[in-house]
């Protein structure tokens, strides 16, 4: 796999606020790379100097071997940019919108394709304020993708979405990066990082806090393990029979159900303690770690603290 | 460091591939604003004949003003003013707010991550304003020759250039309302409150002679006034009016470099 992004040491400071402090990273050729955070901890910054939109204090930086600082021109024909919040004309209609943008890049991409392939045939003539949030996403990525670039940034993609929409967006993300377009991928939601990214990193407070695919860090926060079950009501306190195994760790009562951590031998074991006393639970539960749950180890706060903000 | 492969900086003719698309893309956009084409492409047309036709006495010969007013309709007094309305109207109203527009809706930012810059933005919406004044102005002179016979200016080389400096000198307001205001709905709002001072001094309520001298004084101060005054001068005496000339080089001298150094692109 060759690297077609790269960013080292990158900082990136606003007056005396530190928006990027340290953040380093390379994107693969054809995968989907996530870029996690929550909002304020500097992903947007990230992507805005790798579009040559901000100047970066220091570090390095590479887009298919530009410096975007170098030449900020050269960078704009090969990467496709979707904004956060960057909204188009009130009455300009889909097709036009494509054709306008095409007319900018030497080499674009056919606004038809682009048009059938992202499900907007039937919304063509559409003016853009009479879109859905949905439809607006579309074409948003549409326009990242019409000067055929080799790689695209999507910011914030599903932002404001429903949760069918959302779905709907993530599947065209997928057929994006199937079709060979490398795709940096902006978001705070976990879900979407989980389901989408190839490879990801965490950025917090400026800083990257975990990397690796969604799968390795899960797998990599501990080797925990949990699980709950529901006993048979008649069934004397077992606690102290679960407790006394060696791969246990915890255990607790919780909702009427008894929540066990331990060992990566812990269900096994309970469930062999338990079946010698004549117990056989009603009910079992493994309790799988998400995203999410790698997300508050490492930044130490729940990744939907912004959402109010 | 290795040594970069990178595909130097295109020339600069490069960076405003689709500059043409840009432009016929605003206009489309323009039109498709019903009100904004009525009030910059219509309304100088219709103030001429609007007064022409309901204020009494408009179309009667003018008498005992001396030279050079007598012998012409009194509506003929109306001609700098209407020219100077429509300068205003694209000035003060239709480029600031298409200005803002595109700024708030995060299109100069949006156009900025593409090989087109964001300046092409505006000088579509120059072009589109520009094309728009001359397409109002002209239709206004053309309804007003037919309906009162309004004459051709004494000296219409003076006329054509008091009109672009008069209208690059206005539009200098509105690149600088352009520049600092954020919302759309402010831009409107701030470009009406000049708006109607300027036709005030343009001699929109006191056209020609029936300005008084001391409002006239200060009038030509003012870059829609100067304007008016100027065009008086190339219509009915095809004298140079100096001073009025060297007051719009100077607003386009003093607000061109403050609107570009003020302006935001995001």
């Amino acid at each position: 796999m060759s690297i077609v992004v790269q960013v080292e040491n990158l900082q990136k400071s606003y007056g005396t606020k530190t928006a990027v402090a340290d953040v380093s990273f390379a994107v693969e050729r054809g995968e989907i790379f996530g870029i996690l955070g929550r909002n304020g901890a500097g992903k947007t910054t990230t992507v805005e100097t790798l579009a040559g939109l901000r100047r970066a204090d220091a570090g390095s930086l590479s887009v298919l071997g530009i410096d975007p600082r170098k030449d900020p021109q050269a960078i704009r024909a090969v990467l496709g940019v979707q904004l956060q919040e960057a909204r188009l004309p009130a009455k300009i209609t889909v097709i036009e919108a494509l054709e306008l943008f095409a007319s900018f890049y030497p080499d674009p991409a056919d606004p038809e394709v682009l048009i059938g392939m992202l499900g907007l045939t039937e919304h063509r003539g559409k003016q853009f304020a009479k879109l859905s949030g949905g439809l607006k996403q579309r074409l948003s990525i549409a326009l990242a993708l019409v000067g055929n670039p080799q790689v695209a940034v999507l910011d914030e993609l599903t932002t404001g979405l429903d949760p069918q929409a959302r779905r709907d967006v993530w599947d065209l993300v997928e057929r994006v990066r199937d079709s060979g377009v490398t795709i940096i991928l902006v978001t705070h939601f976990m879900d979407e990082a989980e389901r989408l990214c190839d490879r990801l990193v965490v950025i917090d407070e400026g800083r990257v806090v975990a990397a690796g695919s969604p799968k390795e860090l899960i797998r990599g926060g501990s080797d925990e393990r949990t699980f709950r079950m529901r006993l048979p009501e008649s069934t004397a306190d077992p606690i102290d029979l679960i407790e006394s195994l060696t791969d246990v760790h915890t255990v607790a009562i919780v909702d009427d159900e008894v929540e066990v951590t331990g060992t990566t031998h812990v269900l096994p074991a309970v469930i062999l303690a338990l079946a010698e006393a004549g117990v056989v639970p009603d009910e079992i539960r493994t309790m799988t770690r998400t995203l999410e749950d790698v997300f508050v180890d490492v930044t130490g706060h729940p990744a939907e603290e912004e959402l109010a903000a | 460091m290795s040594a970069t492969t990178a595909v130097r900086t295109t020339p600069a003719a490069h960076r405003m591939r689709g500059l043409g698309a840009l432009i016929a893309s605003e206009f489309r956009l323009f039109l498709r604003e019903a009100g904004s084409v009525v009030f910059a492409l219509l309304f100088p047309a219709v103030l001429v004949v609007g007064v022409g036709y309901a204020l009494p006495g408009m179309r009667d010969p003018i008498e005992g003003m001396g030279q050079p007013w007598d012998g012409h309709l009194a509506i003929h007094l109306y001609i700098p003013i209407a020219l100077s309305l429509a300068v205003a109207t694209v000035a003060l109203s239709t480029l600031p707010t298409q200005i803002v527009t595109a700024r708030e809706l995060g299109v100069l930012r949006r156009i900025s991550t593409t090989p087109m810059r964001p300046q092409g933005v505006l000088i579509a919406q120059v072009v589109v304003n520009l094309v728009t004044l001359v397409a109002a102005s002209l239709l206004a002179l053309t309804v007003g020759s037919l309906a009162f016979g309004i004459p051709a200016p004494q000296n219409p080389a003076l006329a054509a250039v008091a009109f672009l400096l008069g209208a690059a000198a206005t539009a200098g307001i509105g690149l600088l309302i352009g520049a600092l205001v954020r919302k759309a709905s402010a831009a409107g709002g701030i470009g009406m409150l000049i708006y109607f001072p300027m036709l005030f001094f343009a001699g929109m309520w006191t056209p020609g002679p029936l300005m008084p001298d001391a409002v006239a004084a200060i009038a030509r101060f003012t870059p829609l006034g100067a304007l008016s005054q100027a065009l008086s001068e190339a219509w009915f005496t095809g004298e140079f009016p100096a001073l009025q000339m060297v007051v719009m080089a100077a607003y386009i001298a003093v607000l061109y470099p403050l609107a570009a150094k003020l302006f935001r692109w995001q």
